[in-house]
């Protein structure tokens, strides 16, 4: 809204939404500044808030301790691996859905989101049953099926709003200058799609990194990301701050910067094209 | 422009995301449907039967089920309350002209990115600790006795904890929604002396209706089934319970499979009766 407006006001606005900000940002922060305490500043009272004697021990103490790296790489695999496998399996679908439509598209498309909404828990045995029996049990592999499979809706879903975008006259152009399938989807389309799967990689990845329901109880020792690994630190460990916000923010910081490059396509992502 | 060729092709390039879904829904389901009526103890003599509706009935007559209800309910709505509220006062807000807007908008997104396990276990200890926690510091440094949250307020509690983690993603959606607002329209009002509060109640609001619906449903199925930040924090307790970790509790806890899949499936009718609606508003967009 573009309104000329006086400066006095632009000053309240501001100082209103900086220090609203800083407010709900401020438990992010304050766990990133505890990572560098020791732990006796961690709990000293009253809280120091800058002062202290900044220290990387903590970020050691952990790797050390717990292997950090194996949570970290497990992570990386589940949230790639099921990110990528899912927009392999979504591209085509998405593409014939926005270029080869018919009738029961929007049904299916409708259908295909209703599986998303199914509560994990009302199929938590039966997932625990199968994974026993084709021995997926605390297998990355396992995992990232999983994860593709609760993700793949969203994936097809932001392809398919992404592709619609796209015109269909440059298409029947290219096919007019008689250009083959193959070469239209190579030459044509892809190149205008990028944008759009690169976005879909984007929020997805963010997605199946932050899950945490399947990996939680679908994991122990071997194939547990980082979610299941920081659930392990609620006790006793959790007592021990410094050690405690270091892990938290060496598994929350990389999401915290792709996820500000995702801003807009988390609207249309999660709204599934009905916020734009 | 469709030919038949391209038809099948379609076909063709749709079926594995249709089969690997389908098979994702139907497969489990039906399980749980099978299991919801037998007697099933793995522990305690594994598959004893058919048992009809007895366990549909068992789960709702038990006493944990109407607390779970309630719990449930709580932290549903007042997690919708605190996001929608404020979600609308906030985007409002960001919709301003200000210095450092980019920025502003990066710290009131941000805990949307944090995983549900940390902002659980950060909360729960670095803030909600009744001995080293910021808030016993903050308490005792007014000269009052600091709370022990998670136990004397739980519930209020894990409605804090999950409204921070879900403002980000109701102001990010409203502020989509105010930003598309006809700005003429608020001028024209203004012109005809509109005060600020009519401005709201008869233009921005209206605006904003169908995306605060969208909000409201897409955050009562996630909500419906927040699993890690109860199970972080209380695991259950001081009547944190609700109606999903209750069935997670019956299925994996107490191993009784029966019980707990009758469970599950009044938890996918009731989402399913969410999701209706908000299929409703998608479809209609998609044939806009």
């Amino acid at each position: 809204m573009a309104r000329s407006v006086t400066t006095q006001r632009k000053t309240i606005n501001t100082v209103l939404a900086w220090a609203i900000g800083l407010l709900i940002f401020f438990p992010i922060l304050w766990t990133i500044l505890t990572s560098f305490k020791t732990e006796a500043q961690a709990i000293n009272d009253p809280p120091i808030f800058l002062f202290f004697d900044w220290t990387l021990e903590n970020y050691s103490v952990v790797q050390e301790r717990s292997n950090y790296a194996r949570f970290l790489w497990n992570s990386i695999f589940i949230a790639g691996g099921s990110t990528l496998l899912g927009v392999i399996i979504a591209i085509p679908a998405a593409w014939s859905m926005a270029f080869v439509p018919s009738k029961r598209t929007k049904d299916i498309l409708l259908w295909m989101l209703s599986t998303k909404m199914l509560p994990a828990v009302g199929v938590l045995y039966p997932i625990y049953l199968l994974f026993i029996k084709f021995g997926l049990l605390d297998s990355v592999l396992g995992l990232t099926l999983v994860i593709m499979l609760i993700n793949l809706p969203i994936i097809v879903w932001m392809l398919y709003t992404y592709f619609r975008e796209i015109p269909v006259d440059i298409l029947e152009a290219a096919r007019m200058d008689g250009a083959s399938l193959k070469s239209e989807i190579l030459y044509v389309l892809t190149p205008m799609a990028v944008p759009g799967i690169a976005s879909t990689l984007l929020l997805n990845f963010i997605l199946a990194w932050n899950e945490a329901f399947w990996t939680l109880n679908l994991t122990a020792a071997k194939a547990a990301p980082l979610t299941a690994f920081i659930a392990s630190y609620s006790s006793p460990e959790g007592l021990f701050y410094a050690k405690l916000s270091a892990a938290s923010t060496m598994a929350i910081l990389p999401i915290l910067i792709l996820g500000w490059f995702s801003q807009k396509q988390l609207v249309r992502g999660l709204t599934f094209g009905a916020v734009k | 422009m469709a030919t038949k060729n391209s038809r099948s092709a379609a076909r063709l390039m749709m079926a594995p995301a249709v089969i690997l879904l389908l098979g994702w829904m139907l497969v489990p389901l039906t399980m749980t449907l099978w299991f919801s009526f037998r007697k099933y103890l793995p522990l305690r003599g594994g598959d004893l039967g058919w048992v009809g509706f007895d366990n549909y009935v068992r789960f709702v007559s038990s006493s944990s089920f109407w607390p779970s209800v309630q719990t449930t309910l709580i932290i549903v709505g007042g997690v919708l309350a605190i996001t929608v509220v404020f979600g609308i006062l906030l985007a409002l807000l960001l919709d301003q002209p200000m210095w450092g807007q980019g920025i502003v908008r990066i710290l009131v997104i941000a805990p949307f990115f944090v995983m549900p396990t940390v902002s659980a276990l950060v909360w729960k200890n670095i803030f909600m600790d009744p001995v080293n926690g910021l808030f016993a510091h903050l308490w005792k440094f007014f000269g009052a006795t600091p709370i022990e949250w998670l136990s004397q307020a739980s519930v209020q509690s894990i409605v804090m904890i999950v409204s921070w983690q879900w403002l980000p993603f109701a102001t990010l959606i409203l502020l989509t929604a105010v930003q598309s607002l006809d700005s003429e329209r608020l001028e024209a009002s203004e012109m005809d002396g509109a005060k600020p509060l009519q401005r709201f109640g008869y233009i921005i609001l209206p605006h904003l209706a169908r995306a605060i619906t969208i909000v409201v449903l897409i955050q009562t199925i996630f909500l419906l089934s927040i699993f890690a930040e109860i199970f972080v924090t209380t695991g259950g307790a001081f009547g944190t319970k609700t109606l999903s970790y209750l069935i997670f509790q019956r299925v994996l806890e107490s191993q009784n499979i029966g019980l707990g899949s009758a469970g599950g499936i009044y938890a996918v009718i009731l989402a399913n009766i969410v999701a209706i609606f908000l299929m409703r508003i998608v479809g209609k967009n998609l044939d806009a």
